[in-house]
């Protein structure tokens, strides 16, 4: 027996942090990302709250081209004006929200589903399931995202799930390629090895031993994804490939009114302010979030 | 005499870095000179503030870090009173640094010629051609062979060997006063490493340079410097000359980490190690009074927790310096022989390894070719440990991959209980083998998924390798198994990174042993740890092996470890076996040349043991072309001729199953004296 001690020295003061994602926590250290947090939260809280707060039906048609600020016959008040077609630009953006916030994130996570999926199996199997899934990577991102998307919405008419499957064609690509990539620089860690060593099967390594080491930068890229997606969105309905009217969509408020633009800015300036702070929001968030991620 | 006045004086140093929890002292009042032309070593285990006051000299602690009292003075100025100008003169010709990392060091995206010029260029102010000539010169001085060669050459096409004298060329070449040198070689190989500091040995004498050889290891600061100053927790517990303090360490820290050296001019009976228990104190958690006190055996309450110790002079003329209160009262540990010496007697073979060949294709078929393995010859026995030696690029790697089923053999056989393991795969392996044959890695922080706490990963491999599969019944091996590996229970709650090193090491040595495995494969199980910790996990690897009977395969290039940790030993160059035979046999003539340039290189911690030096020249062939006959007759000292060139050497058997593979008869080898020439072994410390 030898008789050297338990190597305890009782120097260890870091607290026992429970969970895996014990960074999340830190959020509230980064002020950037409580600014991000703010932003989205506030538009998720005039999604929920849509039929309380909007001041008219999104689609009535009441009194066109009023300023901001103007009453309506009924003695409300137009706060963001109205449109050509006389409908309150303030309860559009705010039912739109519902739209955006709804296709968006899951567009994302479809995304996200493939683009893992397909980064996992290619970075850890490498050989000739990397070769093929990165040639087809090589070739969706080759086309302009927006050729993609006009082919696709035509052929296939638009509507909500012809735009999430839309995105997820174009987005994934890029996901896959990410994720690949930290599964390359993973795969040869001695903890792999030790899982091969004890017999797990490939998709355990992948999912279980894998995938939560690279969860930091993908939810990072996640938050900014989501970002892009909400421009995508209004570029698709500025585009006219958005949601089939009446529904309001903030791109598609923006390509109704933009022949008035000159005369009426506020048809066009709050929907754009609107699809702006969005993006804002996830975008400072996920500056957040990677700060607290390099940390890590 | 009058003492001529030192080249740096550190005069009470201390320095802060910030840090989210304030201002962290990591260096405490150190003072320290170094005289012009002297080579000071600074030891000490990591997080102990040595790399911190060599960045302080330079100037250059960042953002965050400040020296916060005393002075530091170079040639007489004191460097906070300088000028942003003349601090960047003072670094640019005064101060030469050389990083552990060369290849980090080197402008990936420069070649070298244009980086060594550039230093002049900017520091000296001298022309184009100077310049060129100037670094085909120091290029020359640093023994690089065909400087022109070197000079058109972009980083990555040299050796790490080539980029560290490249470095060393790059920092000497504005002819520093002092050279700051932070771990030069511990990226290097045994044989590289020699070279480099026979360099630094000749660099000395022809520039009277003066150094600060920052390392952990002790060997090589006997070797290379006069003076020693020991740091612990940025204080620095104990200074003096190399020859008095390596045959009488004052301090019970430097006592310890002497004991914690394997050596390899002792034989494995001569030596136990002793680990120092627990680890250093982070900044914000040192004890009062002696900083060492929670690891010291000589610990006294009353006494050495009441105020700061401060730094006692030993001689008159305070060359010599201790900080601890009991130094008059402390002796030396005698040397204690080891109880567990005698060899496990089981000659009852394990694993047999025959004619085992790896070949890698490289690009497609029928391109070239690197032989990784050629026909390995060797037997594990059970309860032994086998140690495989060699440096990087000999094929170690490889042959544990194959071992392990990461990859297949291209032929041959490796018998393991009537399986043959060289071409099963390990997605083939079934259950009872993949128990049976487990597996320990070299960098602890890749050894575990950061994502799940110890106690899910050592359960998990209980599930899949142990015998148990019931919750109680995993848990209770779990808690088995931290207790094996001398760790406390409430470690199975936490997460890697708030473990240390060593622990990590200790996670991933209970999880091999999961299922009572009968055989471990350790690949350099202890070269990423500090001293103390290598000692511990030594001492824990040898205990569990002789608690379990399991056989144990060692990758290593540490020839002390391996001497001190092994049954059976075989030496690997270039993919070839080149000697094999027990320990005693391998550690003693006759060698192979090989082998004797590999002891030869291994630093000891004895500047007493007359240890023969034999500097290999060249670098070692790639293994994609290697060379003709004898893979190692391109570097051997000892090389016969034409027949070294041209025909595979013969296998010697010389005695009792002692192989060497080399075209010099058995009876002239046996005439090669041993490197080590001490007969009688030394107490350690």
């Amino acid at each position: 027996m030898s008789d050297f001690p338990v190597e305890v020295a009782g120097i260890l003061p870091r607290p026992n942090l429970r969970s895996r994602f014990a960074w999340v926590r830190r959020i509230g250290h980064s002020k950037v990302a409580l600014l991000g947090m703010a932003i989205l939260l506030f538009w998720v809280l005039v999604a929920i709250l849509a039929p309380w707060i909007s001041p008219f039906p999104p689609n009535a048609t009441i009194r066109p081209m009023a300023s901001p600020g103007a009453h309506a016959p009924s003695g409300a008040i137009f706060w963001l004006g109205t449109d050509h077609l006389g409908r309150d630009i303030a309860s559009r953006i705010i039912w739109g929200t519902r739209t955006v916030l709804l296709y968006a994130p899951l567009a994302t996570a479809l995304s996200f589903c493939v683009g893992i999926t397909g980064g996992l199996l290619a970075g850890y199997r490498r050989g000739w399931v990397d070769d093929v899934l990165s040639r087809v990577t090589d070739l969706v991102l080759a086309f302009p995202a927006l050729v993609l998307y006009i082919i696709i919405i035509s052929k296939f008419g638009a509507s909500g799930v012809n735009i999430v499957l839309a995105v997820t064609l174009a987005s994934s690509p890029a996901i896959m390629r990410l994720t690949r990539g930290l599964v390359l620089a993973l795969r040869n860690r001695a903890f792999v090895a030790a899982a091969q060593l004890r017999g797990e099967p490939a998709w355990r390594i992948m999912v279980v031993e894998i995938l939560p080491n690279a969860a930091g930068p993908l939810i990072v890229d996640a938050c900014l994804r989501l970002g892009y997606v909400v421009i995508t969105i209004g570029t698709l309905g500025f585009l006219g490939l958005g949601l089939p009217p009446p529904d309001p969509d903030w791109g598609g408020m923006i390509n109704d009114t933009r022949k008035f633009a000159l005369v009426f800015p506020h048809m066009v300036l709050f929907p754009s302010l609107a699809v702006c702070s969005l993006v804002l929001g996830f975008n400072l968030l996920a500056d957040g979030l990677r700060e607290l991620v390099m940390e890590e | 005499m009058l003492k001529p006045s030192p080249l740096v004086e550190l005069d009470g140093v201390s320095i802060a870095y910030r840090t989210r929890a304030g201002w962290v002292e990591a260096v405490t009042e150190v003072s320290l000179d170094i005289n012009e032309g002297e080579a000071v070593g600074l030891v000490g285990e990591s997080g102990c503030g040595k790399s911190t006051l060599a960045l302080a000299i330079l100037g250059h602690l960042g953002g965050r870090g400040a020296v916060t009292r005393g002075a530091i003075r170079f040639a007489g100025r004191d460097l906070a009173d300088m000028k942003a100008d003349e601090l960047r003169r003072t670094r640019g010709r005064g101060i030469g640094m050389v990083y552990q990392e060369a290849m980090s060091a080197l402008n990936p995206s420069m070649r070298i010629g244009a980086q060594l010029m550039e230093t002049l260029i900017v520091h000296r102010g001298v022309s184009q051609t100077q310049a060129r000539e100037a670094a085909r010169a120091m290029l020359h001085e640093v023994k690089l062979p065909d400087p022109d060669r070197v000079m058109a050459a972009w980083p990555h096409q040299l050796s790490g060997g080539q980029q560290q004298r490249v470095v060393i060329a790059m920092a000497l070449l504005p002819q520093p006063r002092l050279l700051l040198l932070d771990e030069p070689t511990t990226a290097l190989d045994v044989t590289v490493e020699a070279g480099i500091v026979d360099l630094l040995g000749t660099l000395r004498r022809t520039h009277n340079t003066a150094m600060l050889f920052i390392s952990h290891n002790l060997g090589l600061v006997g070797q290379i410097c006069e003076r020693v100053a020991v740091m612990y927790s940025g204080e620095l517990v104990e200074t003096g000359a190399v020859a008095d303090m390596f045959a009488r360490p004052r301090h019970p820290y430097t006592m310890g980490l002497f004991r914690c050296i394997p050596r390899p001019d002792l034989p494995r009976e001569a030596q136990h190690l002793r680990p120092i228990r627990g680890q250093v104190s982070a900044p914000t958690e040192r004890p009062p009074g002696c900083i060492f006190s929670p690891r010291c055996d000589h610990f006294q309450a009353g006494r050495c927790d009441t105020g700061r110790i401060p730094l006692e002079s030993v001689d008159l003329d305070a060359t010599a310096k201790v900080r601890c209160l009991r130094w008059k009262e402390i002796e030396p540990p005698p040397l204690d022989p080891r109880e567990d010496a005698e060899r496990v007697a089981g000659e009852d073979i394990l694993l047999a390894v025959t004619d085992l060949d790896k070949v890698y294709q490289l690009r497609r078929a029928g391109g070239p070719v690197v032989r990784a393995n050629q026909k390995l010859n060797f037997r594990a026995r059970r309860g032994q440990t086998l140690a495989v030696v060699g440096e990087s690029g000999c094929g170690k790697s490889t042959l544990a991959n194959i071992l392990m089923g990461l990859t297949s053999a291209t032929s041959g056989e490796i018998r393991f209980e009537a399986i043959d393991l060289a071409h099963l795969p390990v997605e083939r392996r079934p259950p009872s083998l993949l128990r049976d044959l487990q597996m320990v890695f070299q960098n602890p922080d890749e050894t575990l998924n950061p994502s799940y706490s110890v106690g899910t990963q050592i359960a998990r491999a209980v599930r899949k390798l142990g015998v148990s599969r019931d919750r109680a019944g995993v848990q209770a091996r779990v808690r088995a198994l931290l207790a094996m590996t001398r760790l406390p229970a409430a470690f199975a709650g936490r997460r890697p990174r708030q473990l240390s090193g060593g622990q990590k090491q200790r996670v991933g040595i209970a999880r091999a042993f999961a299922g009572s495995p009968k055989i471990v494969v350790a690949d350099e199980p202890v070269s990423a740890l500090d001293v103390s910790v290598q000692a511990a996990i030594t001492e824990l690897l040898l205990d569990i092996q002789r608690r379990q009977d399991t056989t144990l395969v060692i990758i290593s290039h540490d020839l002390g470890f391996v001497r001190y940790i092994a049954d059976r030993v075989v030496v690997m160059y270039l993919g070839q076996v080149m000697e094999a035979g027990t320990a005693e046999q391998v550690f003693s003539p006759p060698y192979h040349p090989y082998t004797e340039a590999l002891l030869s290189a291994a630093p000891t911690a004895d500047p007493a043991a007359a240890q023969r030096r034999i500097v290999l020249t060249g670098e070692m062939p790639s293994a994609v072309s290697p060379p003709p006959g004898c893979p190692f007759q391109t570097r051997c000292p000892r090389k016969l001729g034409r027949i070294c060139e041209t025909e595979r050497p013969p296998e010697h058997v010389v005695e009792g199953g002692h192989r060497i593979l080399c075209h010099i008869p058995p009876i002239d080898l046996c005439r090669v004296p041993p490197v080590f020439a001490a007969p009688e072994p030394q107490p350690i410390a």
